[in-house]
C-alpha cells in the first residue's frame, strides 16, 4: 500500500470503522451501567430525585465554595484542555471540510491563528496536568496506567495536528496518516478506557443529585 | 482464601450497582475529594483521600465490568483482591471515615463516595474485617438492645430522676399514643437532660407520646459496621414496638446516624414501607414552632454557633429547622464559614467514636472544628446529636478550649414559656 492509498484508507473506511466502534462501544458501556440497576427506595421521599439530579448535573460544572488550589487548578486546567481540544476539532477549516465531504453540513471555521492558540493552550494544559500528576502526592497515589495512557492518547492528535499545520518533522502525507490514526485510536479508546467519563459524567452527577435530592438536599 | 473473605468479596460484587459503576467509570483521579475530607485536611496523608478508601472495591468493579479488567482476569493477569488487602483497608474504611458525606458534595464528576463507603463496609464486615470496638458495640446492640449495653432498668432509673426533677410523668408503653420517642444510649447515660427537655416541651404542647420499654434505642450499629442483616433486625424491633403501640409517628432523637438508619435506610432494610412516619425531633419542634405551640421567652445574649450533625443535615435533609429553632432563643447566632450542607464533621461519626483504635485520629480530625470555632470566636456551641456532642466535648477538653456545648432541644426547653392552658391537641 502506498502512502496515498493508506491515507485514503484511514480517512475513509478507517475513520468509519473507528466511529462505529466508538458509537457501539459507548452505547454498550452506558447500557451495561444502566442495566446494573439499583434498588427501589422504599423510604418516603422528601424531594424530587429528578429535579435535583438535573441540577447537580449542571452545578458540578462550576467552582464550588471552599475549593482549594487543587480544585481551582483541576477545574481551570480541565476546562482549558477539554475546550482547547473540542474547539480545535470542530473549528479547524480542514476538519470542517472533511465533515462536509461526509455529511454536506458545514459551519464557519476559526482563523488558523486562533486554532493554533487553542491547540497550544490545550497541549499546555495537558502538560501542566501531567506534571501535577507526578508532583501532587494525592494525585500520584490515585493514578494508574490508564491515566497516563489516556493522557498520551489525548495529546497525540493535538501535537501531530500542529506539526502538520506547521510542516514540521515527517513528510506531509505520512504525518497526515499519523495524525488521523492518532484521532481514530482516541475515538476507539473512549468507550474502553476511563476516557468514557466524557459521557458517564452526566450519569454519575445525576445519580449523586438524585440520591441526595430524594432526601431533600441539593448536592 | 478463607470462607469469610470469599463471602466478603462476593458481597462487594453484589453491591456494585448502576451508581457505583457510573462513579468508578467517571472518576478522573483528580484528588479534589481529598480537600473535602477532614481526615486528609488535618493529616495531609494522601491515603486518606476519600476515593482511595475504595480501592479494593474499585478493583473488583474493574475486573468484573470493564473490557481490560475482564480480559486481564481471563488471561490470569489481574491481581485478585486478597485478605491482606482488605485487612490493610480496614483502617481507611472505618477509622478514617465518619461517613459524613462531604466528599460526595465536592467531586467535580459527581461521585457519591460515601454511598460507596457504605457498600464497602458491607463487604468488609462480611469478610470479617471490622474494628473490634464496633463489632462489640454491634453485638451489644443485638443481644442487649443497646450499643452501650443500656437495658431498660437503667433507663427506668433515669426516668425516675427526671420525673422527680421536672414533676412530669414520662409515659412508657402507652398504647394509642400519637408519638413514640426513641433515644440513644448516649442520651440516656450522658445527656438525660434531653429526656426531661422533650417531656417539658411535649407537655406544654399537649402532645400524646410514649417510650417503648422494649425498643427505646434509636441508634443502629448494624449500619455503622455495614451489616444490613443486623441493621434490619434492629429496625424491626422499632417497627414492632411502633405497631404494638399503634403510634402514628416515631421520633428520631438528637442523634445523627439514628435518623439515617430510621428515616432513610430503615424501610429499605426491612423491605417494606413503614405504617408510621419517622420524624426527627428537630422537625417536630419546628412544626410546633410553626403552630405556635413552642412559646419561648428570653434569648441567649452571647454569640453562639450551631454544629450541623452530618447525618441530620447534609445526609438527612433537616437543614433549616435547627436554624429557625435556634433563632428563637439566640440573640447572636453566627454561622461557621462552612455550615449547613457543607459543614465539617466533628470527627466521631460513622462508628469512629465506638472504635477505640481510632481515638487519636479522631482528635486530629477534630482540629478542623477547632479551627472553625477559633475563626468564629465563640464560647457556646449548640448541636443536635449526642454523639457529636460527646466528640466535641472531648476535642474541646483535649485542646483546652473554653467552649460550652449545648443540646438544641434542651436549650429550647430552658427557654420554654410554660403555658397553663395547653395548646390544641391537633396533629401537627
Ligand atoms: S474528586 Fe471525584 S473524580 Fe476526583 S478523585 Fe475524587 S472521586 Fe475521583
Ligand atoms: S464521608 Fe466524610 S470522612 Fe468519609 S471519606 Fe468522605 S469526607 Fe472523608
Amino acid at each position: 500500500m502506498t502512502g496515498v492509498e493508506l491515507l485514503i484508507w484511514v480517512r475513509g473506511p478507517g475513520l468509519q470503522l473507528s466511529l462505529a466502534a466508538f458509537i457501539l462501544g459507548m452505547t454498550y458501556r452506558i447500557l451495561q451501567t444502566y442495566f446494573l440497576g439499583r434498588a427501589k427506595n422504599l423510604a418516603e421521599p422528601r424531594g424530587s430525585p429528578w429535579i435535583h439530579g438535573m441540577k447537580t448535573m449542571w452545578w458540578r460544572s462550576f467552582f464550588h465554595p471552599g475549593m482549594t488550589i487543587r480544585g481551582y487548578f483541576t477545574i481551570i486546567s480541565g476546562y482549558t484542555f477539554h475546550l482547547g481540544f473540542i474547539i480545535t476539532l470542530l473549528f479547524f477549516d480542514q476538519h470542517i471540510e472533511l465533515f462536509k465531504s461526509w455529511t454536506g453540513l458545514s459551519w464557519p471555521a476559526l482563523p488558523p491563528l486562533v486554532i493554533t492558540v487553542t491547540a497550544v493552550l490545550g497541549i499546555a494544559a495537558l502538560v501542566a496536568v501531567l506534571v501535577d500528576r507526578f508532583a501532587d502526592p494525592v494525585r500520584y497515589l490515585l493514578s494508574d496506567y490508564q491515566d497516563y495512557l489516556c493522557w498520551v492518547l489525548t495529546v497525540l492528535p493535538l501535537v501531530t495536528g500542529l506539526l502538520l499545520v506547521y510542516k514540521i518533522w515527517l513528510p506531509y502525507t505520512s504525518l497526515l496518516v499519523v495524525h488521523i490514526i492518532s484521532f481514530e485510536i482516541l475515538l476507539v479508546a473512549i468507550p474502553f478506557t476511563k476516557l468514557s467519563h466524557v459521557f458517564t459524567i452526566f450519569i454519575a452527577r445525576w445519580y449523586n443529585g438524585a440520591i441526595a435530592g430524594y432526601k431533600g438536599v441539593q448536592s | 482464601m478463607t470462607v469469610s473473605v470469599e463471602r466478603g468479596i462476593q458481597t462487594l460484587k453484589e453491591h456494585i450497582d448502576a451508581p457505583v459503576a457510573s462513579f468508578f467509570t467517571t472518576c478522573v483521579h483528580c484528588g479534589m475529594c481529598a480537600d473535602a475530607c477532614l481526615f486528609y485536611t488535618e493529616t495531609k496523608d494522601p491515603k486518606y483521600t476519600p476515593i482511595y478508601k475504595l480501592k479494593p472495591l474499585r478493583r473488583l468493579w474493574h475486573q468484573e465490568y470493564t473490557f481490560w479488567g475482564k480480559l486481564a482476569a481471563k488471561l490470569g493477569l489481574s491481581k485478585p483482591v486478597t485478605a491482606a488487602e482488605l485487612k490493610a483497608w480496614e483502617e481507611l474504611v472505618y477509622d478514617s471515615c465518619t461517613m459524613c458525606g462531604r466528599c460526595s458534595m465536592t467531586c467535580p464528576v459527581g461521585n457519591d463516595i460515601v454511598y460507596m463507603i457504605r457498600k464497602m463496609r458491607e463487604g468488609m464486615v462480611a469478610a470479617g474485617f471490622a474494628p473490634s470496638g464496633l463489632k462489640a458495640a454491634t453485638e451489644r446492640a443485638i443481644t442487649i438492645g443497646s450499643p452501650m449495653g443500656v437495658k431498660f432498668p437503667a433507663l427506668k432509673n433515669q426516668i425516675k430522676h427526671i420525673e422527680a426533677d421536672t414533676g412530669l410523668q414520662i409515659p412508657v408503653d402507652v398504647e394509642g399514643a400519637e408519638y413514640m420517642a426513641l433515644l440513644s444510649s448516649m442520651e440516656i447515660m450522658n445527656f438525660p437532660e434531653y429526656i426531661g427537655a422533650i417531656a417539658k416541651i411535649f407537655h406544654n404542647a399537649d402532645i400524646s407520646w410514649t417510650i417503648a420499654s422494649d425498643a427505646f434505642e434509636a441508634t443502629n450499629s448494624g449500619i455503622q459496621i455495614g451489616s444490613s442483616d443486623l441493621a434490619a433486625e434492629l429496625v424491626e424491633r422499632v417497627v414492632a414496638a411502633a405497631e404494638r403501640l399503634r403510634v402514628a409517628f416515631v421520633i428520631s432523637p438528637e442523634c445523627g446516624h439514628a435518623y439515617t438508619a430510621l428515616r432513610w435506610e430503615g424501610p429499605n432494610l426491612i423491605g417494606r414501607p413503614y405504617p408510621f412516619e419517622v420524624i426527627h425531633i428537630l422537625e417536630l419542634l419546628d412544626r410546633l414552632r410553626a403552630q405556635n405551640r413552642l412559646p419561648v421567652t428570653g434569648k441567649i445574649k452571647e454569640k453562639l454557633t450551631f454544629h450541623d450533625p452530618c447525618q441530620i443535615v447534609r445526609r438527612g435533609g433537616v437543614v433549616d429547622e435547627p436554624r429557625r429553632l435556634l433563632d428563637m432563643v439566640a440573640a447572636d447566632f453566627a454561622e461557621m464559614e462552612d455550615h449547613g450542607i457543607m459543614n465539617w464533621c466533628c470527627g466521631g461519626g460513622g462508628g469512629v467514636s465506638a472504635n477505640e483504635r481510632a481515638a487519636k485520629l479522631k482528635l486530629t480530625a477534630f482540629n478542623r472544628k477547632r479551627h472553625q470555632l477559633e475563626a468564629l470566636g465563640v464560647n457556646t456551641l449548640v448541636t443536635a446529636c449526642a454523639n457529636c456532642r460527646i466528640t466535641l466535648e472531648e476535642g474541646l477538653e483535649f485542646n483546652n478550649m473554653d467552649v460550652a456545648v449545648l443540646g438544641l432541644a434542651e436549650t429550647l426547653a430552658e427557654h420554654l414559656e410554660e403555658q397553663s392552658t395547653s395548646a390544641t391537641t391537633e396533629t401537627p
